[in-house]
C-alpha cells in the first residue's frame, strides 16, 4: 500500500508540472486554434532565467527566500516577454494564412529558441540551486513524499484557483472566453482581439515559467533540451483532456502523470515515452475531442 | 522610403530586444566557480541586429504593399509570371541546354574533385530525394508529416536487418525497403488520415518518435542503441571495389536515383492523382464534393512519400555502413521539412535548390556550423512570414480554353 | 535552373580551391587528424581531445618535429553522428591524414572505421569504449587508450559483489549506447557469478521530468546496491532523489559519472557514491605537465578524457617517430612491441588494439572529491 501511495504522489508531482505547461497549450489553442509548438521552449527559458537570476543572487549573497521570490518573478516576466514576442513575430503575421503555416512557423521557432539558448549559454547540464528547503516537519514522511513535491502540489493548486478566478470573473477573462467562442463576434462587440491574444500568451507563458522554476529546483538541474520532452508530454496531456478546455488540461495532465508513474512502478520504464506517444495517437484517432472537449462540426 | 517613424519604431524594437535577451545573452554564470561573466558586447550585437532586421523587414513589407497598390491601379489581379525561372522551365529551347550543362557538370564532378567532395554531394543528393518525397506529402497533398524520418529509419533498418539475418544484397533490399516503408505509411495512414491538419502533424510526430524509441529499446530485434555495423556498400556485379570507386559508384547511383525521382514525381504531379492531391490541399470538402475518394488519395500520397524515404534509407545504410537510432531523431524530420518549405511547397526545382543550399553550405562554411540548426529554425519562421510559397513557387500546368464564337 | 547552375559552379570553384589548398603541400609535414564532436550537445566530450592533441603537437614541433618534419593537425567535427562521421573520415583521408586521433563516440567510430581501414590509416580513440571495436576483430586498424565497457562492468560488479558483499543489485541504465551496453555486461556478470542477484533491470529516459517513480521502484526491491550505466546528469538526478527519500542504497556508476561536474551538481548528495575511472594518474609527471599546461594555455581545468587523449597523441606520434615512417604497418608494429611514456605510465597495445595497463579502478566521493578506493 505504501508503495502505491509513493507512486501516487510521484504521479501527482509529474501531473502538476504537466498541467502548468499544458494550460499554456490549451489556452492558446482555445483562442487562435494553433498548436504553439514553441511553448515547451518558453518553459525552458523560464527555467533558464530563473537559474541565471538565482545563481547571480546567491553569488551576491541574498537570503534564500528573497532568491526564490525574485527568481520566480524574473522567470515569469521574461517567459511572458518571450511568449509575447514569439506571438508577434511568428504567429501574428500568419493569422489569416492557411492552417499549416503557423504550425510550421511554430516548429521553426521551437528549434530556433533551443539553439539560441544552446549557443548563448551552454549545452552542459547546470546545477539548479535548491530553492525549496527541506522542511523539518516533513522529515518523518520524506521517504514517501518530499518537501519539493508538497511545494509543487500546493503551488499548482493555488495557480489553478487563481487562473479559474481570472477566467471566470475578470474583464480580460471574459474577453478571452468571448474570443475563444467567436473571434469575429468578439471584435464586433468591441473587444481588442490582439490584446486578448497577447494576454493569453503572457498568462500561458508565466504558468510555464512557474512550472520551469518548480521542476528545476525539484530535479536540481537544467539544460537547453528540457523543453522538448516536457512540451510534448504536456501537449499530450492537453489533448487527452480535450484541447481548448482548461479543466480538461488539468485532468489530462494528472491522468498522464499518474499512468506514467504507475506504469513505471508496476511494469517498466523502458517504454515510458512510447507509452505516452501511443496514448496520444490513440486518443487523437478515437476521441479527437479528448475527455472534456466538445467535438465541433466543420461547417462549410 | 523609410520614414522617421519607422526609425523610431526600430529603435524601440531594439530596446525591447535588449531587455528580452538580457539574461540569456549578457549574463553567463558559472555555478561551479561561482563567477559571473557580463558579456556586454552581446547586448550591442542584439541591439544592432534587431534594429537592422526590423528595418529590412519593414522595407520588404513596404515594397510588397507598393507592388500590390500598383497592380490594383492597373486593374490587374495578378501578373502572369514570365520571369526567367518559368521561361527556363517551360521553353525547351532554354531548358534542354541548361539541363545538358548540368548533367555534364554532375557527371564530371567526381573525377575532378576529392572523395570527400563526392561524399558530401551524395549526402546532398540523398536529401534532394528525401525532400522530393516529403514534398509529395506536405507540398502537394498538404498533409503535414512531422514523422517522415520514421520511414527513412524503416528503410535503413530493413537493409541492415535483412542483410544481417538473411544476407540479402543491396539491390534486393532497395525496392523491398521502399515497399516496407510504403506499407508502414499505409499502416499509419489508415487510422490517422481522417484527422485534421494539425492533429495529423502531431500524430505523425508521435509515430516517428515511437519508431525511434522501439529501435532503441528492443535490443533483440534492432541491436538497440549500439546499432548494427558492417553493412556492405552496394555491389556492382560482384566486382571488388576500392573505397574511392565505391563512393563514386554510389554517387552515380544517387544521380540516377535523383533523375528517376524527378521524372516520377513530375509525372505524378500532372497525373489524375496529382491533380487530386492539389485539390485536396486547397480544399478538402470541395474536393470530396467533386467525387474524389479522400482516403485513397491521402493514402497514396502517404505511401508514395514513404516509399522514397525508405529507398533513401537503404542507401543511407549502405553509405554509412552503420545504423543506430540516433540518426533518426525529430530534428532530421525538421531538416527535411525545412528543405521543402524553403524550396517552395510543391516545387520540384525549389526543393532541389533548397536541399543543395541547406546541405552544402554548412559543409563549406564549417566555421558557422554551430549556427546551422539556429538558421534552420529561423528559416522556417521567416519563410512562413515573408515568402510562404518558397524560393521558387510552383507553377501549375494551366489549360486555357480558347473562346470560340458561339454559334447561334 | 540557371540559378542553381550558377550556385553549383560557384560551389565547385570553392571546392576546387579547398581541394588544392589541402593537397598542394602534402608530403612535407606529417598530418594527423583529430575527429570527434566539437560542436553541438556532445561537444564537451570532444573538445578536450582537440586541446590535448594541440598541446602534445606543440611540444613535438618545438623540439623540431618528428624526425625533422613538423606535425600538422587536421581538426574535423563529426557531432558524434555516424552519417557525419563518414564524411569527416573521407575528408581526413582525402586531405592526406597519416593517422587519426578519435573518434569520440563508439557509433561514429564504427561508421568511420571501414573508411580508414580501406585507406590503411590507424585510428586511436581516447574514448570509444564499445567492446566490439577491438574484440570483434573487424577493425585491425583500431586502437584505444581507454579500457572497454566490459572491463569496466567487471570492475563494478566485482567491487559490488566481493568488496561490498551486495546480494541484491539493481541495474539501471539510460538507454544510450554507452550506458545500456555497460548495464548489459553488468547484468551478465552478476548472473554468471551466481553470488548476487539482479533484482531490477531497467532503463530510464534521459531528460524525463522526474525520476521518482524509478527511485521508488528501486526502494521496493530493497537492493543493496545500484549499478548505473550512463552519464552524470541522470546519475545526479537519481542519487539526489534517492538520498532525499532517505535511501542509503550504495550507488555504483561508471566513467561517465566519474567527473567533477557530478559532485558539483549533486552537491552533498554525491557523498559516498562509487564510480569507476581510469587509474589515478595525477602523480605522474607527464600528467601533471599537461594538466598544468592546459590551465596555462586555455585558462581552465582539462575536460573529459583529457589524459586519455594526451596518451593517444603521445603513443601515436611516438610510434611514427620510432617507425621512421608513416606506413601503417610500421606504426602498428611499434604500437604492439614498444612501450611509450604517457600519463598512464608505460603503454603498449595487445593484438586486439586495447592498451595494456589502462585499467579501471574504483573511486568514492569523499568530502567533495573522488578518492581512489584502496
Amino acid at each position: 500500500m505504501e508503495y502505491f501511495i509513493e507512486l501516487f504522489f510521484s504521479g501527482l508531482t509529474r501531473g502538476s508540472i504537466y498541467a502548468l505547461i499544458a494550460l499554456g497549450y490549451t489556452m492558446v489553442y482555445g483562442i487562435i486554434g494553433l498548436i504553439n509548438f514553441a511553448h515547451g521552449e518558453i518553459y525552458m527559458i523560464g527555467a533558464f532565467t530563473a537559474f541565471i537570476v538565482a545563481t547571480v543572487l546567491s553569488i551576491l549573497g541574498f537570503p534564500a527566500l528573497a532568491i526564490f521570490v525574485i527568481a520566480a518573478l524574473a522567470a515569469a516576466v521574461w517567459s511572458s516577454a518571450y511568449g509575447y514576442t514569439v506571438e508577434k513575430l511568428a504567429y501574428k503575421p500568419l493569422r489569416n494564412a492557411p492552417r499549416l503555416s503557423p504550425l510550421i512557423s511554430a516548429i521553426g521557432m521551437s528549434i530556433f529558441l533551443q539553439n539560441y539558448v544552446l549557443l548563448a549559454q551552454t549545452s552542459d547540464f547546470l546545477p539548479f540551486p535548491q530553492l525549496i528547503p527541506d522542511f523539518e516537519f516533513m522529515d518523518s514522511i520524506a521517504g514517501v513524499i518530499g518537501s519539493s513535491d508538497i511545494v509543487i502540489l500546493i503551488t499548482t493548486a493555488v495557480v489553478m484557483v487563481l487562473l479559474t478566478w481570472l477566467i471566470k470573473y475578470t474583464r480580460i477573462g471574459k474577453a478571452m472566453r468571448a474570443t475563444a467562442q467567436d473571434r469575429k463576434m468578439a471584435m464586433l462587440v468591441g473587444i481588442n482581439v490582439n490584446h486578448v491574444i497577447s494576454a493569453t500568451f503572457i498568462i500561458g507563458s508565466s504558468l510555464a515559467a512557474v512550472g520551469g522554476l518548480l521542476i528545476a529546483s525539484h530535479v536540481g538541474q537544467i539544460n537547453f533540451f528540457i523543453g522538448f520532452i516536457a512540451g510534448i508530454k504536456a501537449f499530450t496531456a492537453a489533448v487527452l483532456g480535450g484541447i481548448g478546455s482548461i479543466p480538461g488540461a488539468v485532468l489530462g495532465s494528472f491522468i498522464l502523470g499518474l499512468t506514467e508513474a504507475f506504469a513505471t512502478g508496476y511494469v517498466s520504464s523502458d517504454y515510458e515515452d512510447v507509452f505516452a506517444f501511443s496514448l496520444l495517437v490513440l486518443i487523437l484517432i478515437f476521441r479527437p475531442a479528448g475527455l472534456l472537449g466538445k467535438s465541433s462540426i466543420e461547417k462549410v | 522610403m523609410i520614414s522617421f517613424k519607422d526609425l523610431k519604431k526600430a529603435f524601440l524594437v531594439a530596446l525591447w530586444f535588449i531587455f528580452l535577451t538580457f539574461p540569456i545573452m549578457v549574463i553567463k554564470v558559472n555555478p561551479f566557480e561561482r563567477t559571473i561573466a557580463w558579456r556586454w558586447h552581446n547586448m550591442f550585437y542584439v541591439a544592432a541586429g534587431s534594429f537592422i532586421l526590423y528595418l529590412i523587414g519593414r522595407l520588404f513589407l513596404i515594397n510588397k504593399a507598393a507592388q500590390q497598390e500598383r497592380m490594383k491601379k492597373q486593374g490587374i489581379k495578378s501578373v502572369p509570371k514570365t520571369d526567367w525561372q518559368q521561361r527556363l522551365l517551360t521553353e525547351p529551347r532554354l531548358f534542354i541546354p541548361t539541363l545538358g550543362i548540368m548533367l555534364v557538370i554532375l557527371l564530371v564532378f567526381p573525377h575532378v574533385l576529392s572523395t570527400y567532395q563526392v561524399n558530401i554531394m551524395i549526402t546532398a543528393l540523398m536529401y534532394i530525394v528525401l525532400g522530393l518525397g516529403l514534398n509529395i506529402v506536405v507540398g502537394v497533398a498538404g498533409l503535414l508529416d512531422l514523422g517522415y524520418v520514421a520511414f527513412y529509419a524503416v528503410g535503413a533498418y530493413s537493409y541492415a536487418l535483412l542483410h544481417l539475418h538473411f544476407g540479402l544484397g543491396f539491390w534486393t533490399v532497395l525496392p523491398l525497403g521502399g515497399m516496407l516503408a510504403a506499407s508502414f505509411g499505409i499502416l499509419l495512414g489508415f487510422p490517422v488520415l481522417r484527422l485534421r491538419g494539425d492533429y495529423l502533424a502531431i500524430v505523425t510526430l508521435g509515430f516517428g518518435e515511437i519508431i525511434r524509441l522501439i529501435l532503441e529499446n528492443w535490443n533483440d530485434f534492432s541491436h538497440g542503441p549500439s546499432g548494427i555495423s558492417n553493412i556492405p556498400r552496394p555491389g556492382f556485379f560482384g566486382m571488388e571495389m576500392t573505397l574511392d570507386q565505391s563512393i563514386m559508384y554510389l554517387y552515380y547511383l544517387m544521380i540516377g536515383m535523383v533523375i528517376f525521382t524527378i521524372f516520377v514525381v513530375n509525372r505524378l504531379q500532372n497525373s489524375r492523382i496529382g491533380r487530386a492531391w492539389f485539390a485536396l490541399r486547397e480544399d478538402e470538402i470541395a474536393c470530396q464534393a467533386m467525387g474524389i475518394d479522400k482516403t485513397k488519395t491521402k493514402l497514396t500520397a502517404f505511401a508514395l512519400g514513404a516509399f522514397w524515404a525508405g529507398m533513401v534509407g537503404v542507401i543511407f545504410a549502405a553509405k554509412t555502413t552503420f545504423v543506430n537510432p540516433a540518426s533518426f531523431t525529430f530534428l532530421e524530420s525538421a531538416i527535411i521539412l525545412c528543405i521543402v518549405v524553403l524550396g517552395g511547397m510543391g516545387s520540384i526545382i525549389g526543393v532541389i535548390i533548397a536541399a543543395l543550399v541547406l546541405m552544402l553550405l554548412p559543409e563549406y562554411l564549417r566555421a558557422f556550423s554551430d549556427y546551422r540548426m539556429l538558421v534552420f529554425g529561423g528559416t522556417l519562421v521567416v519563410m512562413m512570414v515573408f515568402r510562404p510559397q518558397g524560393i521558387i513557387s510552383t507553377v501549375r500546368r494551366t489549360y486555357t480554353l480558347e473562346k470560340k464564337p458561339t454559334i447561334t | 535552373m540557371n540559378f542553381s547552375a550558377k550556385m553549383f559552379s560557384l560551389l565547385s570553384a570553392v571546392a576546387i580551391a579547398a581541394a588544392f589548398s589541402t593537397g598542394a603541400f602534402a608530403g612535407d609535414p606529417i598530418k594527423i587528424g583529430v575527429a570527434g564532436a566539437h560542436s553541438g550537445d556532445l561537444a564537451s566530450y570532444g573538445l578536450p581531445t582537440v586541446k590535448a592533441a594541440e598541446l602534445v603537437v606543440k611540444h613535438i614541433n618545438e623540439k623540431g618535429g618528428i624526425n625533422g618534419s613538423q606535425v600538422e593537425l587536421m581538426i574535423e567535427d563529426d557531432v558524434c553522428k555516424p552519417e557525419v562521421a563518414t564524411n569527416t573520415a573521407t575528408k581526413l583521408v582525402s586531405g592526406g591524414a597519416k593517422a587519426v586521433i578519435g573518434h569520440i563516440c563508439s557509433g561514429a567510430t564504427k561508421a568511420a572505421l571501414p573508411i580508414y581501414g580501406e585507406a590503411n590509416i590507424i585510428l586511436m580513440s581516447p574514448s570509444a569504449t564499445n567492446p566490439a571495436l577491438t574484440q570483434s576483430g573487424d577493425y585491425p586498424n583500431f586502437y584505444r587508450t581507454i579500457a572497454s565497457d566490459d572491463a569496466q562492468a567487471r570492475t563494478e560488479v566485482d567491487f559490488a559483489v566481493n568488496t561490498l558483499k551486495a546480494k541484491k543489485i539493481a541495474v539501471i541504465h539510460d538507454k544510450g549506447d554507452y550506458g545500456k551496453g555497460l548495464a548489459e555486461f553488468a547484468k551478465k556478470f552478476i548472473e554468471e557469478g551466481a553470488v548476487a542477484e539482479v533484482v531490477l533491470y531497467e532503463g530510464i529516459t534521459p531528460g524525463a521530468v522526474d525520476y521518482s517513480a524509478v527511485v521508488q521502484k528501486i526502494k521496493r526491491t530493497r537492493a543493496d546496491a545500484v549499478i548505473f550505466g550512463g552519464y552524470h546528469p541522470e546519475a545526479s538526478k537519481i542519487v539526489t532523489q534517492m538520498r532525499k527519500k532517505k535511501m542509503k542504497t550504495v550507488f555504483i556508476s561508471d566513467d561517465g559519472v566519474k567527473d567533477d561536474t557530478f559532485i558539483k551538481v549533486a552537491g552533498k548528495y554525491a557523498e559516498g557514491v562509487y564510480a569507476t575511472g581510469p587509474a589515478d594518474v595525477s602523480s605522474n609527471p607527464i600528467t601533471k605537465l599537461y594538466r598544468e599546461e592546459h590551465k596555462k594555455v586555455y585558462g581552465s581545468e582539462p575536460g573529459a578524457f583529457f589524459d586519455n587523449a594526451v596518451t593517444a597523441a603521445i603513443v601515436l606520434t611516438n610510434a611514427i617517430e620510432k617507425a621512421g615512417s608513416t606506413d601503417s604497418k610500421a606504426i602498428a608494429k611499434v604500437l604492439h612491441t614498444q612501450v611509450a611514456q604517457t600519463p598512464f605510465g608505460e603503454i603498449m597495445f595487445d593484438e586486439k588494439g586495447d592498451a595494456i595497463g589502462v585499467g579501471f579502478s574504483m573511486y568514492q566521493v569523499k568530502d567533495g572529491s573522488y578518492v581512489q578506493v584502496k
